[in-house]
């Protein structure tokens, strides 16, 4: 290659740095900003639905999914503010469903715990653990009936690895070669449970590996480091080459397992723990990373969007007593 | 010309004019691809619509259920086979907590057409856990819709109803009315949801039979015949929605009631039954009832208890006599016609 097209080749290659670390920072941004905004109003008994914050855990799903096409599907768990946001959920919607308000992406009958938007492949989450992991399973099973190149990602945490159908989903799935990435964020904690107190062997990628599967562990929680292991296990998949992959992700839950606050001092874990994450907070990490001037545009424009949505929220109506009973079924 | 069909022809027949009619119909269950194709219900498809639309599973009924939801999610139509209904208790976080919620709980943005057949065990030593009929843990969940068809005809209809609807359905077989042979048009037809159908009209009595206890409730009435007691008896064919309708019509015309279930009395079908014909006529006329179903213990194997674990067309009559004349002096003696034509084993 002579020089200047080299030199081309190396600009070419700043800019999409630039415009991926734009586009990480932006969604690692927004989704510790709305979970910190929730924290602040939760006290206000405003937000009638129990949150499971993401803070600390943003670096997964906004890795994974900045990995993924708008057309691409997840399906997650209650601790899914930051899945909703990262896949491109609509924030006002999403405000508007934790004040159990009409505009609300459930219409305020899902809550919380059961964020979806259809339209940007959020598929829903479940409060019961493990459970959409066999309906991201079904779901990627359609996909592959119908050719279609469509992938999908089911997020699940360390508890989940612990039900039955885990293993179950795994083995259809690699059975019947599906085109699905499981992801399990293991904050190391279900609730108050240690994770070595809960399983025998804790090595869960060889656990994984045991069905046929790809799997591999990402220690640290690198946002960039999520989003090349996604993006290449993506695009093996999307080519047929590949068959189910299963990334672990390690990460830390900062805040109390549901609710606002932190609860170091109910003694179950202790603060010393998370000081490596703070340190290594990619929230942080990304806005060095990001270009300055831009860095400040998109935390203005995120703000002003935090702001509008709850605005929009304390605005809107709650449900007719109508909707009581609409939509329990599908009208044919 | 009429043709007649077995309840298993008539299965089979739906199943196939579905997939033929619609390509998002699959089919899939532990065997039904196998040489005995679940009672033969599921004979020749995988051959006619290959492995990709007609399979087996894993033996996991809870994931399974899982992934015929997210199939349904991403626009198929699923069948997912169960060649006992017992089963079923594996697959209750994925029916009860994603498919009966999902279009609720994500305000309509999401459904799930979703067809569960389970099938019903009897006789020849089938025992515990192969004789439940649990149809009554899915009436109790908003959300779910559930059938139990006797006829060939209505199992037919009752089939490709049930695949077109939009959500998820359980579809209820019982072992021994796949032995039965009815009328089956060979139209691709459907049967309404939740409508009942009388079938014998009577004055003295409303009897409802559910699922199998529908052709002893039709043997009953034979015999009742007998003693001049005219039975008016009702098929209500869908439990949920259930058409209570019919049945309160009924028995504001009869004044007295009974619903025979083909399962345990406590917290069940007749348990709802009589209490909502209660509760419409109550005031309005005086009724009588009564329920009868299993007894209330686990289903035993050995054949001499188990004839007495369920009710059967001479008990049913006999109840409905001392209801009609407040005496507990007469049951009919058996007639060959009337007798249940129970499964012959050996399996």
């Amino acid at each position: 290659m002579s020089l200047p097209s080299l030199a081309r080749e190396s600009e070419k290659k700043q800019q999409e740095d630039a415009d991926l670390y734009a586009r990480l920072y932006r969604f690692l941004y927004l989704i510790r900003r709305v979970e910190e905004e929730i924290a602040r109003v939760y006290p206000t008994d405003k937000i009638k639905s129990p949150v499971h914050l993401s803070i600390g855990q943003e670096a997964i799903s906004v890795g994974v999914c900045a990995a993924l096409r708008p057309d691409d599907i997840v399906f997650g768990t209650y601790r899914g503010h930051a899945l909703y946001l990262a896949k491109g959920g609509d924030l006002n919607r999403m405000i508007a469903e934790l004040y159990g308000k009409v505009t609300g992406c459930a219409k305020g009958k899902g809550g919380s715990m059961h964020l979806v938007d259809v339209q940007h492949g959020v598929m829903g989450t479940s409060a019961v653990v493990g459970t959409t992991i066999p309906n991201a399973v079904g779901y990627a099973y359609a996909l592959k009936y119908r050719q279609d190149d469509s992938i999908v990602v089911s997020f699940f945490g360390d508890g989940a690895t612990e039900e039955g159908v885990f293993y179950e989903s795994l083995n259809f799935a690699m059975l019947k070669q599906l085109p699905i990435i499981f992801v399990c964020e293991n904050n190391r904690y279900a609730i108050h449970s240690f994770q070595a107190a809960r399983q025998s062997n804790t090595e869960l990628v060889e656990r994984v590996r045991a069905y046929g599967l790809q799997a591999e562990r990402i220690e640290d929680g690198n946002v960039l480091e999520i989003y090349t292991r996604t993006n290449e296990a993506v695009q093996a998949i999307r080519a047929s080459q590949s068959g189910p992959v299963f990334l672990e992700c390690m990460t830390y839950r900062w805040r109390e397992h549901v609710g606002p606050d932190e609860d170091f001092h109910l003694g179950y874990r202790r603060r010393s723990e998370l000081e490596p994450w703070v340190r290594n907070d990619q929230v942080k990490r990304l806005a060095r990373l990001a270009e300055p001037d831009l860095r400040l545009e998109i935390e203005r424009g995120v703000e002003s969007a935090i702001q509008r949505a709850f605005e929009f929220a304390e605005a809107s109506p709650f449900p007719d007593a109508s909707e009581l009973y609409t939509d329990l079924f599908k009208e044919s | 010309m009429d043709r007649t069909l077995l309840y298993t022809e008539a299965v089979r027949e739906a199943t196939d004019q579905a997939m033929e009619h619609d390509p998002s119909v699959i089919v899939f269950g532990m065997g039904v691809d196998d040489p005995k194709a679940i009672l033969g219900t599921t004979q020749g498809l995988a051959e006619k619509y290959g492995p990709e639309r007609v399979f087996d599973t894993p033996l996991s009924e809870d994931a399974m259920t899982g992934v015929a939801i997210g199939a349904a999610l991403a626009g198929l139509r699923p069948i997912h086979v169960h060649i006992r209904m017992d089963f079923l208790m594996l697959a209750m976080n994925q029916l009860i907590n994603v498919a009966a919620k999902n279009h609720y709980m994500y305000g309509g943005q999401q459904h799930v057409p979703l067809v569960v057949r389970a099938m019903i065990g009897k006789s020849w030593g089938q025992g515990a856990q192969h004789s439940q009929a649990l149809h009554s843990f899915f009436m109790h969940v908003p959300g779910l819709k559930v059938v139990a068809p006797t006829t060939p005809y209505d199992a037919k209809g009752g089939l490709i109803q049930s695949i077109q609807d939009d959500n998820p359905v359980l579809f209820i077989e019982h072992r021994l009315l796949h032995f039965l042979k009815s009328t089956v048009p060979e139209d691709f037809y459907r049967i309404p949801t939740g409508k009942a159908r009388i079938v014998t009209a009577g004055k003295d009595i409303t009897l409802v039979g559910i699922s199998y206890m529908q052709l002893e409730c039709f043997r009953a009435q034979r015999y009742l015949e007998e003693v001049g007691i005219s039975a008016e008896v009702i098929d209500p064919i869908w439990l949920s929605p259930l058409d209570i309708d019919t049945i309160a019509n009924s028995v504001s015309k009869t004044g007295r009631l009974c619903v025979v279930d083909n399962a345990w009395l406590t917290c069940g079908a007749s348990a709802e039954i009589v209490a909502q014909v209660t509760e419409r006529l109550q005031g309005i006329c005086r009724v009588q009832v009564r329920r009868l179903g299993f007894v209330p213990v686990t289903c035993p194997p050995t054949p001499t208890l188990e004839e007495l674990f369920y009710p059967n067309a001479r008990t049913i009559a006999a109840a409905v006599y001392s209801m009609v004349h407040n005496r507990h002096d007469w049951i009919p003696n058996e007639r060959a016609d009337l007798k249940s034509a129970d499964f012959k084993g050996p399996f």
